[in-house]
């Protein structure tokens, strides 16, 4: 017996899946029109897991170094939300976002302020998708740029007491006709799946009611 | 007969919600599921399907695969692609393989339009 299956249900899980599918649909369909080609998703993967399972689950697809744009999210539950690419894309990406516009010094002076500000929408349009379906208001901090391999990316804080498992959610994404991909990706510890779980149930008793 | 939907989503959720919208709004229809595109396939195999409801984002074949594969099947059976996806290219392909779009997530407003002609269209071909 895996801990995913003693704090998750089938149901639990399947609906988590779904709110998490619809999330990043949206946040495609905002990436798309910030970067003006089709952003392609992957079916979601949810999985709980330890920081360093995590870490392992992303250095596995990526050996190179990784950049990233950050956000964490307050409310019954909290944590992190990435959306994270090898650093080999960062430039195209944010080429693709200020289409074109910027000479190469410009867009090189730009690359932080333009990968904030692509995170923020992508990650605020997929968490507050979440936020609304589950009826629960979240807070969302400043997107933040951070550089480095995975353990630097997933290290929530502050330190907690739950043995460093998380449930780790994560979709690959690649925007068409573009050198450009990455994940998405989304990290709670364990008290807030508790506090997810009961949200989660609550949603699942909404939309299915008596049928 | 009767009118037989299809319901494909690899959520079971997602399923539940689906079948608990139309059965609000289309009662006498027949409710059937698949949790991918080659479960959809089988069924259409199996037994004579009106309509289709078909998920986008699916593993294996999705929704618009589906959709594009099922079209040149059935040409005038009434298909709608469900999704929160609201890409121009993914609007555009169901558009292409004559499905409606869908937004999830799925209300009875969203599908009202999509059932009721749906219906109007099996009526008129049964003259």
């Amino acid at each position: 017996m895996t801990t995913q299956s003693i704090l998750l249900d089938d149901l639990e899980r399947d609906a988590l899946t779904e709110l998490v599918n619809i999330g990043v649909s949206r946040a495609a369909a905002n990436l798309r029109k910030m970067v003006g080609e089709q952003v392609l998703l992957s079916v979601p993967a949810v999985e709980v897991v330890t920081r360093e399972g995590a870490t392992t689950l992303i250095r596995e697809r990526e050996s190179g170094e990784l950049v990233a744009v950050r956000q964490d999210f307050a409310g019954v539950f909290s944590g992190r939300a990435l959306l994270i690419f090898p650093q080999s894309n960062s430039m195209a990406l944010v080429h693709a976002v200020t289409g074109g516009a910027l000479s190469v010094a410009d867009a090189a002076d730009m690359e932080d302020e333009a990968l904030a500000e692509t995170g923020n929408v992508v990650l605020n349009s997929c968490l507050a998708t979440m936020a609304n379906m589950l009826q629960r208001p979240l807070t969302m901090s400043l997107p933040e740029v951070i550089r480095g391999d995975g353990s630097k990316l997933f290290h929530l804080s502050p330190e907690t007491s739950d043995g460093g498992v998380v449930l780790f959610l994560y979709i690959n994404f690649a925007v068409n006709d573009r050198d450009i991909r990455g994940y998405i990706a989304m990290l709670m510890d364990l008290p807030s799946l508790h506090a997810l779980k009961g949200l989660i149930a609550d949603f699942i008793e909404r939309v299915v009611g008596d049928a | 007969m009767g009118t037989t939907v299809l319901i494909v989503d690899d959520s079971k959720l997602a399923r539940i919600v689906l079948g608990k919208t139309i059965a609000a709004l289309q009662p006498d229809w027949t409710r059937v599921e698949a949790g991918n595109a080659d479960e959809a396939i089988a069924a259409f195999d199996a037994q004579a399907i009106d309509v289709a409801v078909l998920d986008y984002n699916m593993p294996g074949r999705d929704g618009l695969a589906l959709a594009e594969e099922l079209r040149e099947r059935f040409p005038t059976m009434p298909i709608a692609v469900a999704t929160a996806n609201v890409q121009d290219e993914i609007i555009s392909r169901a558009r292409a393989a004559n499905a409606t779009f869908i937004a999830k997530p799925v209300t009875e407003e969203g599908m009202r339009g999509f059932l009721s002609g749906a219906a109007l269209r099996l009526r008129s071909a049964a003259q």
